[in-house]
Parts: C-alpha cells; sequence; structure tokens
C-alpha cells in the first residue's frame, strides 16, 4: 500500500504531464502546417521551374493519377450525388409542403447541390477514395526506403511524386465536383419530376434562372482548395510514417479523418467569407 | 620511377572523405568524431554490430542527412555546403543499393532500372531498355524485366537492386547490408557480384555489413565501428591481427558482457525510466 502511494506521481506533476502533452501536439501541428505549406510551394516551384534543373514533372504521371483520382471515381460519384439529389428533392419537398409552397424546391434544390452538397460530397468522398490511397502509398514507400532511393537518385520526391498527385487532384476534383453538380440536379429532378409531375425540361428550365454562374464557382472554387487540402494531409501523414504497417494503416486513417475535417472547416470559413 | 609514384598517388586519391564527424539522433549521439577515408577503385567494408552506427554513417556518406558537426567530401564536393546543382550531378555520379532492395513496387524491374536513365539522360526508350536488359544480364537476371518486384525473391530483388544502382555506370556504389537475410549460397553469389561489378565497372565500393565472411571476401579495406567510434581501418589482416578486444569479439561473435553490482542491477531493474 506504501509503496503504491510512493509510486504514484504527485498531482501536480501530471498537470506538468498534461501540460507537455498539450504542448507537443500544439507543436506538432504547427510543424506539419508548416510542412504541408512548403509542400505545396516546392510542388509549384518544380511545376514552373522543373525544367531548369532537368526534373519536369511528367504529364504522364499526372494522366495517370487524374485516371485513378477521377474517371475511376465517376461510377461511385454519381451514385452518391444522384442520391443526395434525390433525398434533397425529398426533404425539400416535405419541408416545403408544410407552408405550401413546394414549387419553390427547385430553387432550394439548385443553390444546395451547386454551392454545397456536390463539392462537398465529392471532396469527402476522393479523401476517402484516393486520399488515403496516396498516404497509403507514400507510407509504404517510405518504410521501404523508396523514398531515399529516389533522392540518392538524384531525384526529388516532391517533384516525383506529390505535384503530379496536386495537379491531378487540383484538375479532377473540380471536374468531379461539376459532374457531381449535374448529376445531383438530375436526381433530384427525376424525383421532382415523378412527385410533382413537373417536367424534366420545365425543371432545368427553372434550375437555371434560379442559379447563376456564381453559384457554381462557389462550389468549383470550394472544390480546388478541398483537393489541395485532401492532397497535402495525405502527403504529410504518408510521408512522416513511422512504426511498419502498422503506422501506415494508423497514418491512412489518421489521413481520411484530417481531410474530412480540414474539408468541413474550410468549407464554413469559405461560406463565411465569401457570403459576408 | 616516376610512373610507379604517379600510380601511387592515384590509387591513394581519395573519393569519399569524413572527418570528425558527429551526430546525433535527438540529444543520443550515434557517430562521435569518426574521421575515413574511401580510396578510389577499392571496395571498403564498414563493419559492426547492430546499433554500432554504421547505417547512420551510410545514411551521412549519401546525403540523406547534413551533417551537424564535422565535413563529409564526396568527389570532391563537401556535402555541407553543395548546391542543388552539385548534389544533383553528385547523385548521378553514384549508385546505392539498398537493405531492403527499396525497388518501387509500382513498377516492372525493367522500368526500375531504366527509372535512372529515364530521369537523368535523354536515350530513346529502345536504347535505355537494351541498357537495362545489359545489367539484368550482369546481374543475371535476364528475361526477369516484366515482373513486378514482390513477384521475385530475395536474393533476386537484392541483385535487380544493384543492377538500378549501377545502371548509370557510377563511380561510386554503395551497397547497404548486401547479403544480410540470405541463405549463404546467394549471399556469396552478391559477394561475386559485387567484385564482379567493381571489376568490370571499374567503380568504388562502399559496402556495410556485419556479415564477418562477407566483409573478409570482398573488402579491400575494413572499417570496424562500435559504439559510434571508428575501432580500425585496415586491410583484411590489419583487422584480423588487431588486438582490441572490442575488435576481437566482433571477430569471434563474442557478447561483451558490462558487469554490474547486484545493487546496481537491481536498480536498473526496478527504476522508472523516462524517455
Amino acid at each position: 500500500m506504501a509503496t503504491e502511494q510512493q509510486s504514484r506521481p504527485a498531482p501536480w506533476m501530471t498537470r506538468l504531464d498534461s501540460i507537455e502533452r498539450l504542448g507537443r501536439v500544439t507543436i506538432d501541428g504547427i510543424r506539419e502546417f508548416g510542412y504541408a505549406a512548403a509542400l505545396f510551394f516546392e510542388s509549384l516551384y518544380w511545376l514552373v521551374l522543373g525544367r531548369r534543373w532537368r526534373q519536369t514533372v511528367r504529364m504522364s504521371s499526372i494522366v495517370s493519377e487524374a485516371m485513378q483520382i477521377g474517371i475511376r471515381a465517376l461510377p461511385i460519384v454519381s451514385v452518391l450525388s444522384l442520391t443526395i439529389g434525390i433525398m434533397l428533392a425529398i426533404q425539400g419537398i416535405y419541408t416545403l409542403s408544410l407552408f405550401g409552397a413546394e414549387s419553390r424546391v427547385t430553387l432550394g434544390i439548385a443553390l444546395s447541390v451547386t454551392r454545397e452538397f456536390a463539392p462537398m460530397i465529392t471532396g469527402i468522398l476522393v479523401a476517402g477514395r484516393s486520399g488515403s490511397a496516396l498516404a497509403a502509398r507514400l507510407g509504404t514507400m517510405n518504410i521501404n526506403q523508396e523514398i531515399d532511393a529516389l533522392q540518392v537518385m538524384g531525384i526529388n520526391p516532391v517533384r516525383f511524386l506529390v505535384a503530379p498527385s496536386l495537379v491531378a487532384m487540383m484538375v479532377m476534383v473540380p471536374l468531379l465536383t461539376f459532374w457531381a453538380d449535374l448529376v445531383g440536379l438530375l436526381g433530384a429532378g427525376l424525383y421532382v419530376s415523378i412527385d410533382l409531375g413537373m417536367s424534366l425540361g420545365a425543371y432545368f428550365d427553372e434550375v437555371l434562372n434560379s442559379t447563376t454562374v456564381d453559384d457554381f464557382a462557389h462550389g468549383l472554387g470550394k472544390s480546388v482548395i478541398f483537393a489541395a487540402l485532401i492532397t497535402l494531409v495525405a502527403v504529410v501523414n504518408g510521408a512522416t510514417v513511422t512504426g511498419g504497417a502498422e503506422g501506415v494503416g494508423r497514418a491512412t486513417t489518421r489521413s481520411v479523418v484530417q481531410a474530412i475535417a480540414a474539408i468541413l472547416i474550410t468549407d464554413m470559413l469559405f461560406v463565411f467569407i465569401v457570403t459576408r | 620511377m616516376v610512373e610507379a609514384s604517379v600510380t601511387k598517388a592515384k590509387a591513394k586519391a581519395k573519393v569519399i572523405e569524413v572527418e570528425h564527424l558527429d551526430t546525433y539522433y535527438g540529444t543520443r549521439q550515434i557517430l562521435d568524431d569518426v574521421s575515413l577515408g574511401v580510396e578510389e577503385g577499392e571496395i571498403l567494408v564498414i563493419m559492426g554490430g547492430s546499433g554500432s552506427g554504421k547505417s547512420t554513417l551510410l545514411r551521412y556518406m549519401l546525403a540523406l542527412e547534413r551533417p551537424q558537426s564535422g565535413t563529409i567530401n564526396v568527389l570532391g564536393r563537401d556535402l555541407g555546403s553543395a548546391t542543388r546543382t552539385e548534389m544533383y550531378e553528385l547523385r548521378k555520379r553514384s549508385g546505392v543499393a539498398f537493405q531492403s532492395g527499396a525497388l518501387f513496387s509500382s513498377m516492372t524491374v525493367g522500368d526500375n532500372i531504366m527509372l535512372p536513365l529515364r530521369e537523368h539522360t535523354d536515350l530513346d526508350e529502345t536504347t535505355m531498355r537494351i541498357m537495362a536488359r545489359l545489367k539484368l544480364e550482369v546481374v543475371d537476371l535476364a528475361g526477369f524485366e516484366h515482373l513486378m518486384p514482390a513477384e521475385l525473391s530475395g536474393g533476386m530483388i537484392k541483385r535487380a537492386a544493384l543492377a538500378r544502382a549501377v545502371v548509370m555506370d557510377p563511380k561510386l556504389l554503395f551497397c547497404d547490408e548486401p547479403s544480410a537475410g540470405l541463405d549463404p549460397v546467394v549471399a556469396s553469389a552478391i559477394d561475386d557480384l559485387i567484385l564482379r561489378l567493381r571489376d568490370a565497372l571499374g567503380m568504388t565500393v562502399i559496402v556495410v555489413t556485419h556479415e564477418l565472411e562477407s566483409a573478409f571476401k570482398i573488402a579491400d579495406r575494413i572499417a570496424v565501428l562500435d559504439g559510434g567510434k571508428i575501432l580500425i581501418v585496415g586491410t583484411v589482416d590489419e583487422v584480423r591481427a588487431c588486438q582490441d578486444s572490442r575488435v576481437q569479439n566482433l571477430l569471434n561473435r563474442r557478447v561483451e558482457q558490462e558487469e554490474l553490482d547486484p545493487e546496481a542491477y537491481l536498480h536498473r531493474l526496478t527504476s522508472e525510466r523516462r524517455t
């Protein structure tokens, strides 16, 4: 009993430990943020000046990444956007029917899909699908010394691995978002036409009347930021993997959670700034 | 006479010079005042037990880490102050075969070997393919270029990694534990391959290993590291004849037992250490 009491740390020591842990987490967070920013600018540097150092960012790598991120994600993006569109239509009609204003549902759907749901669902999906894959790939390369191998071969890893993914992501996520806009609106339109007896032509006419280019640009602009966030979060987590296969698993999970959190927080800040 | 002195001077030309290198991992010192020279055309084996600092020394020589104190000069360039262009040129002139092979798992063996050529030369695809096949022939892997690294055995991965390391005909070849984890026959074949590559391509080879048999077979000189310090640098015979107990322990595979008094031992077992 006496030994137990002796081995228990004093309360002030526990408090110090907590403060130390908090300090460490804060410093790590700031370090990771700085690393992500450095990666972003270094990628831009290689894109613009790579040729000067005979280190061009290869188009073939960008295309192959774009295929993986964009084209292969089309079926799942289509299914989810169609579902979201239908869901919005159901909820919209139900809510507006309380005021007898079902006919105004198109305005709500058009603005919600283009400004919010399409970029957000695409971002979350790409974070789960391609962001996790990128973190796992880089993490595995890291523990297999493949990143070291690139460096000693005189191949800059940021130019070779990060820049193509960043470009592909920043091109494909907005394109996927635009596709999600169209499919989401179509899904909602199908439901509206069945439920309210409105023709698809009339529905799309109304959608076009109630939206402006700004609404689409708002969603697409956000999606470019989401794309950069997903890539950088995945790269930071993948590149700092330690602890073998288990470490790769941890980094992949962490990458998805952080990317989704970053998307939602950025979304809120973006909307706040743009709509003020 | 003049010819002889010129030959001697050439033989003594240093391609790598490490001087007073101290390195730290956090606050823990890994290398302690390491000085080492590698002569042109020789095979220098850096030998030591686990945790002796040999892999750390290799990472510093490969410029994967920047020296905190001391200098490392590789092919006439100081790694601490080399510019990006200088490092780029330096890396084109050296090849590295990593312990795990570090072949890119998403590429075929052929693409792995062609990668340095693709990145650093303007050769056309056919020439690059022929050059890759040539190197695969040298390492007895002809016909395996279409396979993925996951389809190769441990020994084949090491050989493919060697082929990739020498595809640019480098002046310097670094091998990290080339025969570790392989059966004796394959390990011996890898040793023969390193000797053959040095003779055929005339490169300087730095091998990091803890395998005694392999070290004695291939080394022109051996540097023995223990606890981050260089104990001896000399020929195989000089190392064998070295009277230092730590060198003899390593050569005779003896574990150096730390003598502790029972009190201190008990204290070590029961005290809580914070790392």
